[in-house]
């Protein structure tokens, strides 16, 4: 599921460039060919190219694009999810929503969640990175280290991550008895149970910004920091002046796939916390959406909060998109 | 991060201090699983908490075997896994081809529909999808799971971008030489692929390998349910919760993907940011 859906963005950002490609850099026999294109290629070129797609593409349609439609139209009804016939309601699954308490409560879940989780595992994927590029004996090992947890099951990792921060007998508690430190109710207190589930996230996709933070670092030239050299400006400027500003678009890219990858988080949220503890300390958006439909039965309430959930990632990414354009340019 | 002079000597001795850290944040949490997975029940509750099994005992997972259907659970996901990552081959290596060697109208904007399910989150197709499936009555059963996850994006993609990248001329040449689709894609293409082919594969087997939600949503029982199913339902009742047991589960649970992981950890990362980095 998760790195699905962190392609999902690879190919929003990086999709321009294959495309142009394929215009610019194409020898003259593709032109030629591209030429025919316009009356189309044979009948049986087309066939087969139908034959080749549409599997897929019905595939897609079926279990992607009917959903999302169908979703929006859910919202406007009242339905157990399992009944034969829903009721028509108009807005009124979106007014509940508004004006119901614990919405906002887990907005503001989602929120903190959302962004620590982005803000946290980039800025430490750029400092691992950063530290991982140096000439440092063993770093191949630490490298390997930091993304293998990416590679882990959340739902693996979120029985491991629940033992390990049991109160009385985990590991976070012998470390924090060793130093003399309280150790906070992780099961109990609503703040901790999302730190909890806040720091188990990161821990788990701090590998992913890393390797693409490298990655990006691996591909700068090396003539910039010459000059930079050659200019007497310090490791600290250069790195202001130099390393940020090249690495803005894998930072531009990070935030949303980040972004649109801790949104939907349920594996860890589900077997670590069921979304408590004292009923929605942990709760997100997409956590409601599963509670709603599969819990209490009420899909067209879920599937409001769902679309509601889908507008706002529609409107963060246009923002993003935007800010970024205007930066870059 | 200064390519030309080298660190110094303290930020050398820095460097490693911090390697050290890292490695102990990514590995503690790993070796107090291990750990506790060799402890006896009993020796789970002392306090403080004990860093070392004592005395060292392998029965947690003789019980994964005997009390959990831990064998069907693996069965189940090597199963599904193995049939969503044939059909997600197959099907994103035939799109990939169609969009860059066939001539269809409007071509493009076919491969931007592909390409747009990228942005749909799973978490917003469960209800519809799950209401669909049940009106097929397939719930509890692995075409449940597996259909509506077999539709492939990001495979065709990735594959796509590669083949633009192959030299046209040798399509050319093979074209003149009589060479049909079929022999095309198989005997000039694919031979030359294998690095992406083997990205595509493996970032797709550590997906479904891992997903969570859908299988959890359709698979009501053991018959279908995979292993990351399985294993979180350990620890679903609010009764005693045998420790030792559930850490060896999860032991055996996320062994496989770290063994394959080792293995070809470069390719994945490859597939990954391939992607990304050009931006």
């Amino acid at each position: 599921m998760f790195i699905h859906d962190d392609e999902a963005s690879t190919v929003q950002t990086s999709s321009s460039p294959p495309a142009e490609r394929s215009d610019s850099a194409a020898p003259p026999e593709r032109k030629l060919q591209r030429h025919r294109v316009r009356r189309g290629g044979s009948t049986g070129e087309k066939l087969l190219f139908l034959a080749l797609v549409l599997p897929n593409l019905a595939l897609l349609g079926m279990f992607v694009y009917r959903p999302l439609i169908d979703n929006i139209r859910l919202s406007f009804f009242d339905w157990n999810i399992s009944s034969p016939t829903s009721t028509f309601i108009g807005w009124s699954n979106y007014i509940e929503w508004w004006n119901r308490g614990d919405s906002w409560v887990v907005v503001q879940n989602t929120v903190i969640f959302t962004l620590a989780a982005v803000v946290g595992s980039m800025v430490l994927g750029l400092a691992l990175a950063l530290l991982l590029d140096q000439q440092l004996v063993g770093r191949g090992i630490v490298r390997s280290a930091v993304f293998a947890p990416f590679v882990i099951a959340g739902a693996a990792i979120g029985v491991a991550f629940q033992f390990i921060f049991d109160p009385r007998f985990g590991m976070i508690s012998a470390l924090l008895t060793m130093v003399d430190l309280p150790v906070p109710n992780f099961y109990q207190d609503p703040d901790w149970a999302l730190f909890m589930v806040t720091v188990t996230y990161i821990w788990k996709n701090l590998g992913y910004s890393f390797v693409i933070y490298l990655a990006a670092l691996q591909a700068k030239p090396a003539e910039l920091y010459e000059a930079a050299e050659m200019d007497g400006a310090g490791q600290w400027a250069t790195f202001r002046s130099v390393t940020l500003p090249l690495l803005r678009p894998t930072t531009f890219f990070l935030s949303i796939t980040v972004m649109l990858n801790s949104l939907q988080v349920f594996d860890i949220i589900y077997v670590m916390t069921r979304g408590g503890p004292q009923g929605n300390g942990t709760t997100t958006m997409v956590f409601q959406v599963y509670q709603e439909t599969f819990q209490n039965f009420r899909a067209g309430y879920g599937a409001t909060i769902a679309t509601i959930m889908f507008l706002v990632l529609l409107v963060i990414t246009a923002i993003q998109v935007r800010v970024m354009d205007r930066k870059t340019i | 991060m200064n390519p030309i002079s080298g660190p110094s000597r303290a930020m050398k001795v820095a460097g490693y201090l911090a390697m050290l850290l890292v490695l102990a944040i990514i590995a503690l949490p790993l070796y107090w699983v291990i750990v506790t997975s060799f402890k006896t029940p009993d020796m789970v509750y002392i306090q403080p908490p004990a860093w070392w099994p004592d005395p060292v005992t392998a029965d947690p997972y003789s019980r994964v075997v005997e009390q959990v259907p831990f064998l069907r659970y693996f069965a189940n996901s090597l199963i599904i896994t193995g049939a969503l990552v044939s059909a997600k081959l197959v099907l994103g290596i035939l799109s990939a081809y169609a969009f860059v060697y066939l001539r269809f109208p409007g071509r493009g904007v076919v491969f931007m529909l592909v390409l747009a399910a990228l942005m749909v989150p799973n978490q917003i197709t469960v209800i519809s999808n799950y209401a669909l499936i049940s009106q097929l009555g397939w719930i509890n059963t692995f075409q449940g799971i597996i259909f509506p996850l077999a539709g492939v994006a990001f495979g065709t993609f990735l594959m796509r971008n590669h083949f633009l990248t192959l030299p046209f001329e040798i399509i050319e040449a093979a074209r003149m030489d009589g060479c049909g689709h079929m022999k095309l894609l198989l005997r000039v293409l694919l031979p030359m692929s294998w690095p992406t082919v083997v990205a595509f594969a493996l970032i797709t087997i550590v997906n479904e390998w891992n997903e969570y939600l859908w299988p959890f949503l359709v698979a009501s029982d053991e018959t279908v349910a995979p292993l990351q199913v399985g294993l979180a339902r350990l620890i679903s009742t609010d009764a005693y919760i045998d420790w030792p047991m559930v850490m060896a589960a999860t032991i055996l649970t996320i062994t496989p993907i770290l063994i394959v992981f080792l293995l070809l950890q470069r390719h994945m990362i490859k597939g990954l940011t391939s992607g990304a980095v050009k931006g």
